[in-house]
């Protein structure tokens, strides 16, 4: 038995409508779409136009600078639009879906029978290399690349976040086979990291060909970043890749059946959400038939592909994000509030105790997507230290960034941290700074310089 | 509440680019925001906030600041009545004070704020709350009988060049309200020492000097004067922590000092790290004199009442703890928070010109803070160095 890492750094945030462990049905979705934009630093080109018939796993696109990357349609079907922004940037490829879906045939194996190299094509093949994502950098996992170790994190902290266990009851198999699969891509280990306290279930606990680490504490816990940080952190010249756990069901099913099959459970939670529980749907899949009749309708409300810490905004007939398991729906909050920094603030939450709600630790809260004040330059010191349990300083690191010292984020440890392991320090931030935002922007300007 | 908003929604255009006012925008700004939280919404990166801004923690270290003004106030009128020789009741006292004491917080905050908005408009920038605090900072450094118009000139300084030279609140390398301070005791320094500033309208025939002008006194003492300095004044050591001495409106005060340490410490504000390392810094460097003991001073002043003398406490609570000007690593407020203390005793024991020292260690410590930070981070970045030696 392996100890327990406590972390002690950081902040639960209890929010208002945890998704129960229900599997309810929805009407099935009719569309589905790949966001080119999900992957950070992707420079996409189309595989197919507007009309095309597809099959699960055809490409609809692939990675302009590492074209052996495909990124694979999650249903069978006619792509009906491709969305472009702004410089014709493309932001959606969207699918509309066969009654019944066609899969496109990969080779069924046991991965412990092939080479790297057979399980790299595999993966590569079938577009779910996509799902292997790398540290550094936060970006998708580089195929010539040979990574010290791969990690995966079994229970996620985040607020209101899905419960891996339940994401994935009853694929022990697939799990299986999708470690085993893993486990080919490194020389290193396949870390399997859980949470001791949540009594997890035994396909995590008793994995084989992984070791097992065990985590517990306070958000950002369940980050795979921080994870990768106490277990083995990364230096410069270094690769870990990292992956989540109903991901590694997808490439473990490709292995056993032979098909692209990205079907996942997803949790509906958050204040505005009636009922929250769990809906069993296709990745990408548009979010206007799991939201119907679903939400409280009295005001504005703001749906997020994801948490509320790291997801993305998007529309009420929007499409799920490719690597998230959650959507959670809150207000919006663009409201004016008279003298709003004078109240006692009973509702609202603070990692501060300058509000009085810290006398009710344990209430549950409703928060909006409000900034709760204006930009400023930074003034308090301190408060990022408390809810990143690294040894970063983040101040330092972001100030190196803002003014894109390269030498000086590298010293800092650019590295070993995403803009996921930064958003606690967004979100306390007195000031309002976009930490996350300045994070990718200091990654994209390394991998830029080091290209 | 609707209608004002609405008020303000109507004339918001006026302020705007284009608008009729809009030279005038960010004083509107700052109106509006004061009055309303704005409706601003996440735009990218986490979709909820903290609740707090910096309206709230500065207004919550001017609600710290509160016992110690009040206590200043009553301390002003039982000062006076004690000169004169009279009794009188506490209320009196306390309008006493609370007539002497309010000119200079508004003539403080009207000084002050009024350049930070000129400031602001010039730049096109947001009026920063920084000076609420420093606005409540300066009259509480001041001596009482601080004639108005040096408090003015005094405070356009720190504000101007102790602050708004570097790019405004959260850039500036020294505490704006020891700026005052400083360019005040260096400008106009009858009016910071000897006995007669401290107490309104004193009586000429009553001494009233402060435990720390005695305790300087105390270092070319000879036997029989030092036995009787530290029967006077110096004895009182209750009354030196509830307050009831001579000195600075806000300073004299422990116990309130104390209250305002406890609010800032409770909420999360102030940082508890600076203000312990500081108190152990004075403590060490007082327990060092008294080892030495080479004159009645470092012999007769036990370590811990230079913690509660002249403005070591209100320094320690208050001032050292601004963050823009303070250390910002966790490692680095441990060393910053000591030097200050330690030097402050030093300064104080060693040199009879700065009786109150804490001004000044404190502000040579805001010039060192960035290199104490700077070997903290080298600090961070040799273990990450190391960690990749290991392995090779």
């Amino acid at each position: 038995m392996s100890e327990v890492k406590k972390i002690k750094k950081g902040l639960d945030i209890k929010l208002i409508g945890k998704a129960e462990k229900v599997l309810e049905k929805a009407d099935r979705s009719e569309t589905y779409a790949i966001k080119p934009t999900d992957f950070p630093g992707l420079t996409p080109k189309l595989k197919v136009k507007v009309d095309a018939e597809v099959k699960a796993g055809s490409p609809l696109f692939f990675d302009k600078y590492s074209p052996e990357i495909n990124f694979a349609s999650p249903v069978s079907g006619k792509v009906i639009a491709v969305n472009r922004g702004e410089r014709r940037k493309i932001l959606e490829v969207v699918v509309q879906a066969d009654a019944e879906i066609q899969y496109e045939e990969f080779k069924k194996a046991d991965p412990n029978g092939l080479s790297r190299e057979e399980v790299k094509e595999e993966l590569l093949k079938s577009g779910l290399w996509a799902f292997i994502r790398q540290r550094p950098y936060d970006v998708i996992a580089k195929p010539e690349d040979t990574p010290k170790a791969i990690f995966v994190s079994a229970f996620d902290s985040a607020p209101l976040a899905a419960d891996v266990d339940f994401l994935v009851e009853g694929e022990a198999e697939a799990f299986q086979a999708g470690i085993d699969a893993l486990a080919k891509l490194t020389d290193g280990k396949v870390h399997l990291n859980i949470n001791p306290n949540l009594n997890q279930a035994k396909m995590f606990s008793e994995v084989k060909n992984a070791t097992v680490n065990k985590f517990a504490g306070v958000h950002p816990a369940g980050n795979v970043g921080v994870q990768i940080h106490h277990i083995d952190p990364i230096n410069k010249g270094e690769t870990a890749w990292v992956v989540r756990p109903q991901e590694v069901v997808f490439i473990g099913r490709l292995f056993q059946k032979g098909i692209y099959d990205v079907s996942r459970k997803i949790a509906l939670c958050g204040s505005e959400v009636k009922t929250p529980c769990y809906f069993e749907t296709i990745t990408g899949a548009s979010v206007r038939n799991i939201l119907k009749g679903k939400l409280k309708d009295d005001e504005k409300i703001r749906v997020v592909s994801g948490n509320v810490l790291t997801g993305k905004h998007i529309p009420e007939d929007g499409f799920i994000g490719m690597y998230d398991s959650q959507i959670t729906v809150i207000p919006e909050g663009d409201k004016f509030e008279f003298l709003g920094w004078a109240m006692p603030g009973l509702s609202k939450f603070s990692m501060s105790k300058s509000f009085f709600s810290w006398l009710t630790p344990n209430k549950k809260y409703r928060l909006d997507a409000n900034l709760n004040g204006e930009h400023r330059a930074y003034v308090v010191s301190g408060e990022y230290e408390k809810v990143l349990p690294m040894d970063v300083l983040p101040v330092h690191l972001i100030k190196s960034i803002l003014v894109e010292d390269i030498d000086q984020m590298e010293q800092l440890g650019i590295y070993e941290v995403a803009p996921e392991d930064f958003a606690l320090c967004e979100f306390v931030c007195t000031s309002k700074i976009d930490v996350q935002d300045i994070v990718r922007q200091g990654i994209d300007l390394m991998i830029k310089e080091m290209s | 509440m609707k209608a004002l908003r609405k008020f303000l929604d109507k004339k918001k255009p006026l302020f705007e680019k284009g608008g009729k006012f809009a030279k005038l925008q960010s004083t509107f700004d700052a109106f509006d925001t004061f009055l309303f939280v704005p409706d601003h919404t996440s735009k990218t990166g986490t979709h909820i906030k903290d609740a707090i801004d910096l309206k709230r923690t500065m207004s919550v270290v001017v609600m710290a600041l509160i016992p110690s003004l009040l206590f200043g106030m009553y301390n002003i009128g039982y000062q006076h009545f004690l000169s004169v020789g009279e009794t009188a009741p506490l209320m009196d006292m306390f309008v006493y004070g609370l007539i002497k004491v309010l000119p200079i917080v508004v003539v403080s905050y009207v000084v002050g704020l009024g350049i930070e908005f000129a400031f602001a408009q010039m730049r096109g920038h947001a009026v920063n709350e920084g000076f609420l605090v420093s606005g409540m900072l300066i009259p509480l450094v001041m001596p009482v009988e601080a004639p108005l118009w040096m408090v003015a000139v005094s405070t356009a300084f720190a504000v101007v060049i102790g602050k708004e030279v570097f790019g405004g609140t959260g850039m500036n390398i020294w505490n704006p309200a020891l700026i005052a301070r400083a360019f005040f005791f260096f400008a106009y320094p009858s009016k910071m020492s000897g006995d007669a500033v401290w107490i309104a309208e004193k009586a000429d025939t009553f001494s009233g000097a402060t435990p720390l002008a005695d305790a300087a006194a105390l270092v070319d003492a000879t036997p029989a004067q030092a036995e009787s300095l530290m029967s006077g004044a110096l004895s009182q050591t209750w009354d030196m922590f509830i307050g009831l001495i001579p000195g600075s409106i806000g300073e004299t005060s422990t116990l309130a000092i104390l209250i305002g340490a406890v609010i800032l410490i409770a909420t999360g504000i102030g940082s508890w790290r600076i203000m312990l390392s500081v108190f152990v810094g004075g403590y060490a460097m007082g327990a060092i004199f008294n080892l030495i003991g080479a004159n009645p001073y470092m012999e007769l002043i036990p370590a811990w009442q230079h913690l509660i003398m002249g403005g070591f406490a209100f320094g320690a609570v208050f001032m050292a703890t601004d963050p823009v000007s303070a250390t910002q690593t966790t490692r680095g407020k441990y060393i910053y928070g000591f030097l200050i203390g330690f030097l402050a005793v030093l300064i104080r024991v060693m040199n009879a010109g700065f009786p109150e020292a804490m001004m000044l260690a404190i502000l040579f410590m805001n010039t060192f803070a960035p290199l104490i930070d700077h070997y903290v981070v080298q600090g961070n970045v040799k273990r990450r160095l190391k960690r990749v030696k290991v392995k090779a």
